[in-house]
């Protein structure tokens, strides 16, 4: 039997063999796929409290830092009066935050930024559909978005002002 | 009905029995005075066989009738499942008996299914109506298959066990036969187990213990109070628990905290009581005989050709794999398919049906590629079975997974 | 003359066959292997063919198919999936911790508090994911990349070794076989006649009988002896199924909760789900078979069931949009029966019955005692105002759907699901504005002596359905897998390859049988066979043996 001619049949085989191996171990490696650092943002739709409609996009040319929030949710309470602070600091250079709230009703979601203080735009996403795509699973959960679009940072958990201003600073316009 | 399928099961459980003895008597018995051995053997032999296929008959009876009034296959519970599963090992040496026609595989054949059928017992014997989840002409395909793969493969075993004692040298103490009595003795507890829950069954005294239910997010907030109820003197007390009836004896220590779920200490002290009955049971025989039990039993297997079991245990596992795998993997994935929308959850109990399969698939690769024959076979051939008791008994006692059927 | 390769009837064979491939005689190079552990006669397994692993040992390619090839390293690969499997199961698996979040520190948590050290240790070297960890996946791709290569070494060579029926072979070849036997010297009889009935007993029993002069051979089910490799295939199109659904839109699994009349979007597809209705049936006693001990009050339920619609999305689907929606289909869900459109399956598998959907509330003018109108609270979608009665408006000025007092006194809420709402109304007619709060179960009112007060009425309760939603395109072939596979273990094992032959050389007749297993039966069917021939052939079954050990026979004359 001619050695010469099977070799490149088994070269062949072993390859895609490989090329498998290689796939599969990708694959069980970059399972849990999140919407993070260097992606696009995700385009979507909201209402602001108030009734007027909103989408992110319209925010484009501007950083834009959106924070996943919940009123029965306590490190979200804790960051909030850091995050009003840096929204003061930042809102006249070209920085917009943005609270998005999850799963709740407009009365609720108002009442807590009275509570709270807080007088940046709260978004509402009422059926949970953002929060789906960006895959939140924990809050509160913050991304920082560059005037292109791009997520630049997330950060997940109560934030203080240091951290607001270091992620804001690279999102700056 | 009901009762009438109970009176044929119990019909059949008997004549296992009495054709347990009919054999022992033909293997024990040819070296009674004038006696011609081989005469002897098959006279005893067929007697025991007619017997075991009468109980066969009334087995069926016992499926049949069941299945009827239940409105469905009786595989929907532990009991039911167990009992099925030793009319499956009845099925597995017929058929091995078709090919070989070798009565004296029923005397470790037929004890293996009177033992199953005895285990079965000491669960709830009530016909439940189906649950939602158990509510799929694909899930009773999947079990009734998936116990006729097994009872096979238990054949393979109770050969296998018979290869053993007939070829492991007895004259010193191995490694080679401490195994082999620990495999005994495995049985012995399961027989044990039985002897154990049946008497304090019918002795009516019950431990009841109470003990807080953690909530599963905050692990310091209780939940809510559960009380269990011990039918055997209770060993093993729940975690945190005081007792709401005292039963014989004050339990001497509490349940590890990472067992789950409301019955996980009343399955461990059960656990402990089939040890320990096994155990004693094991000791009281070897007082008794002032032997290794397999090398009592020895002799009594000499005339029989050792190769001839090694090819019938490695025929059940070649008949038995393919069912298995067929039921327990094949039709476990389309029901989980269809009930849960994946044919595969890495489950615990998937998962040992996993183990065996792979298991078999080793032994089958040894066999007819590595030649690994007889004595290594045969022992393979007991792991094996050691493996799906193991899935039976302890992944549906002590794990709790989505295949828990109700627990003693 | 030293070329090992030809055999002294003239054929030359590939280098490593060990059983001429024309007369069946041992080579040469077998014969010198001068292995003391090797048998006089080589295995049957493979026909003694040459296989390419065996062949080539020398490039880095050769080394990796040789490593592949070994059923050696297939048994330990299968070893080492096997006992990783079952670690995997000492403690659940992360999927089916009761960690409602499970982020890293909530599910390290969780191993700690509830399994100790051990569980400590089980959490850090992974095995919280242990099946779909790299290491896993590599164990199973490997035991895939075995299967190719195993059935691709041994197939070629086995189906050339079988396709010509060995006829006239070499004595050695018929001594050499495991169940061999030959007439004494001095037994006369006639030759044709005798492979006549020979050849007749054979076909009487189901062989195909080949004829070469003197030779002759029946040969039974040799499809049996493809039974492994088809398996093997089954099994490699089962594992590529498996791999396949890592594609990014072969497989997706999720999971929503639907209120009764609630429609929401499928996460990552264009469809809506909307929950019509959600129903929970119970078995009667007269539905069991025999008296059950059940406790009073205890039952057992019979059937969970949703009915849904499912709507097509015509807008881009874009988060937070309004959707354009046409229905598509609707149907039934029940466990163990979903419903499916487009390759997307919807199983019911979860349920919260007589949940809080709204409250309701009768206001009622307290100066004439006359009801003024009713009031309905959604808890999901409160609105902010309500006209009641002339005139009359209510405003919702707070809300706390789980309604509790955080630890500075302040109203707060537990969750975003209403289990205790807390509800802050204003009564305005022009003249009087007064403020009532809902708690609990009770009303407070700012006022003393209040005009306006709310009768409770009973509230809207609705359930929620848990549903499972998922797309698995490969099941097709993944359930394709399974069938060749039976297909081919049924082959294997239900059925035995038989050949049986017989050879006058000399005076003397040459039978020989060789079998995959069952020898007790091929032994029997030998038996009857050779029966007419009225010819007494001393039969010899040669054990087998470990190589290691020393080769008895055992004689066995016919009656």
């Amino acid at each position: 039997m001619n050695k010469e001619n099977r070799t490149p049949i088994r070269v062949a085989i072993l390859g895609v063999l490989v090329a498998a191996l290689v796939f599969a171990i990708y694959s069980s490696l970059s399972q849990d796929d999140v919407v993070g650092k260097g992606d696009t943002a995700p385009n979507f739709y909201s209402t602001e409290v108030g009734g007027k409609s909103v989408q992110l996009t319209d925010l484009r040319g501007k950083g834009v830092v959106v924070n996943f929030w919940g009123s029965w949710c306590e490190p979200c309470k804790e960051e909030m009066p850091a995050l009003e602070k840096m929204w003061h600091t930042y809102k006249d250079q070209g920085v917009v935050f943005i609270g998005l709230n999850i799963g709740e009703s407009e009365i609720t979601a108002t009442q807590f930024a009275k509570q709270m203080g807080v007088t940046f735009p709260i978004w509402m996403d009422p059926k949970r559909e953002v929060t789906k795509v960006y895959k939140v699973s924990s809050i509160p959960a913050t991304y920082f978005i560059d005037k292109d679009g791009e997520i630049q940072d997330v950060f997940v958990g109560p934030m203080s002002e240091e951290i607001i201003k270091e992620k804001v600073e690279k999102i700056k316009p | 009905m009901i009762q009438l399928s109970n009176n044929l099961l119990l019909l059949a459980f008997v004549l296992y029995l009495v054709s347990t003895i009919v054999y022992a008597v033909a293997i024990t018995g040819k070296k009674w005075a004038n006696r011609d051995p081989k005469e002897h053997q098959q006279r005893f032999g067929r007697i025991g066989f007619a017997i075991t296929f009468i109980g066969f008959l009334s087995q069926t009876g016992y499926v049949a009738i069941r299945w009827i009034a239940g409105g469905h296959s009786p595989t929907s519970n532990m009991f039911e499942f167990i009992a099925f599963l030793s009319y499956c090992i009845v099925i597995g040496f017929l058929i091995l008996y078709r090919i070989y026609r070798m009565t004296i595989l029923g005397a470790f054949a037929v004890p293996l299914a009177a033992i199953m059928l005895a285990y079965a017992s000491v669960f709830p014997k009530e016909v439940t109506p189906l649950i939602p989840a158990l509510q799929s002409y694909w899930l009773q395909i999947h079990v009734t298959t998936a116990a006729l793969g097994e009872g096979i493969l238990a054949v393979g075993f109770a050969s296998g066990l018979m290869y053993l004692i007939r070829t492991v040298p007895q004259q010193v103490s191995t490694k080679s036969t401490k195994w082999l009595e620990f495999v005994i003795s495995v049985v012995l507890m399961m027989v044990g187990f039985i002897i154990v829950s049946t008497v304090f069954a019918n002795l009516n005294q019950k431990t009841v213990f109470e003990f807080p239910q953690y909530k599963a997010d905050e692990p310091t907030v209780v939940e809510r109070m559960l009380t269990v109820e011990y039918k055997l003197p209770a060993i093993v007390a729940p975690q945190e628990s005081k007792i709401v009836q005292p039963g014989p004896i004050t339990p001497l220590f509490e349940a590890p905290g990472f067992m789950e779920g409301k019955d996980a200490a009343r399955k461990l002290n059960t656990m402990i009581w089939s040890v320990l009955s096994g155990v004693v049971l094991y000791g009281l025989i070897r007082l008794l005989l002032r032997k290794r039990l397999a090398a009592a039993m020895q002799p009594t297997l000499d005339d029989i050709d050792p190769e001839l079991i090694d090819e019938i245990s490695y025929r059940a596992i070649a008949i038995g794999y393919p069912i298995f795998t067929l039921g327990a993997l094949i039709f476990a994935m389309i029901w989980a398919n269809e009930a849960w929308g994946r044919f595969w959850g890495w489950d615990p109990k998937e998962v040992w049906a996993l183990i065996v399969w792979l298991f078999y698939s080793a032994y089958l690769h040894l066999r007819l590629s590595k030649g690994w024959l007889g004595v290594k076979s045969a022992w393979m051939a007991v792991a094996g079975f050691v493996i799906i008791l193991i899935t039976l008994v302890v992944v549906n006692l002590v794990i709790a997974g989505l295949h828990s059927y109700a627990g003693v | 003359m030293n070329d090992t390769r030809k055999c002294e009837c003239g054929h030359t064979n590939p280098v490593g066959t060990r059983l001429c491939e024309a007369c069946g005689k041992p080579t040469e190079a077998y014969i010198q292997t001068q292995d003391p552990q090797a048998p006089e006669f080589p295995s049957m397994r493979y026909e003694g063919m040459a296989r390419r692993s065996k062949i080539n040992t020398r490039s880095p390619i050769d080394k990796v198919w040789n490593f592949f090839s070994s059923v050696k390293i297939a048994i330990i690969l299968i070893v080492i999936t096997l006992i990783a499997s079952g670690v995997g199961t000492i403690f659940p698996q992360q999927r089916y911790i009761p960690v409602p979040v499970p982020t890293e520190e909530s599910v390290a948590q969780f191993y700690s508090t509830t399994y100790g050290t051990l569980g400590d240790l089980y959490y850090l070297l992974g095995f919280h994911n242990l099946y779909s960890s790299w290491w896993f996946v590599t164990l199973l791709v490997m035991i895939g990349m075995s299967l190719v290569i195993c059935s691709l070494d041994r197939i070629i060579p086995l189906y050339k070794a079988l396709k010509k029926p060995r006829l006239n072979q070499h004595l050695s070849f018929y001594l050499g076989q495991k169940m061999h036997g030959v007439t004494d010297e001095g037994v006369s009889f006639n030759t044709s006649e005798t492979l006549e009935k020979a050849a007749e007993g054979l076909k009487k029993k189901g062989y195909r009988v080949f004829q070469n002069g003197d030779s002759l051979m029946g040969e039974k089910a040799r499809f049996s002896r493809w039974g492994p490799y088809i398996n093997h295939v089954g099994l490699i199109l089962f594992l590529l199924g498996v791999l396949l659904r890592s594609v990014p839109g072969f497989y997706m699994d999720d999971f929503v909760w639907v209120r009764e009349g609630q429609t929401i979007s499928v996460p990552n597809t264009p469809y809506y789900v909307k929950n019509v209705e959600y129903k929970t049936e119970y078995y009667s006693e007269d539905e069991f078979a025999q008296d059950l001990p059940i406790k009073e009050g205890e039952v057992i339920p019979k059937n969970f069931e949703s009915k849904l619609i499912i709507y097509l999305n015509e807008n881009e689907g874009v988060a937070g949009a309004p959707p354009k929606l046409t229905q598509v289909t609707e149907g039934s869900v029940r466990v163990n029966h979903p419903l499916t459109h487009e390759s997307i399956s919807y199983y019911q598998s979860g349920k919260r019955e007589m949940e809080l959907g709204a409250l309701n509330f009768d206001l009622v003018n307290r100066t004439n005692n006359q009801r003024v109108g009713q009031i309905k609270v959604d808890l999901y979608e409160p609105a902010a105002e309500q006209k009641v009665g002339e005139g009359i408006t209510v405003r919702v000025l707070d809300y706390y759907p789980d309604f509790f007092m955080d630890k500075n006194g302040m109203p707060s809420t537990k969750s975003s699901a209403p289990n205790n709402p807390m509800v802050a109304l204003e009564v305005s007619d022009g003249k009087v504005k007064e403020k009532l709060v809902y708690v609990s179960g009770s009303l407070i009112s700012n006022e003393t002596n209040p005009v306006y007060e709310l009768a409770i009425r009973k509230p809207d309760l609705l359930d929620v359905t848990g549903l499972m939603v998922r797309k698995d395109t490969m099941i097709p072939l993944i359930y394709f897998g399974c069938f060749i596979s039976m297909v081919g273990l049924v082959m294997g094992f239900y059925w035995q390859h038989r050949r049986i032959w017989f050879h006058r050389e000399g005076d003397r007749l040459y039978l020989a049988g060789h079998t995959n297993k069952n020898w007790f039966g091929l032994r029997q069917e030998v038996n009857q066979i050779i029966e007419p021939l009225q010819l007494p052939i001393p039969i010899t079954v040669a054990p087998d043996v470990d190589k290691k050990k020393s080769k008895k026979e055992k004689e066995v004359r016919p009656t």
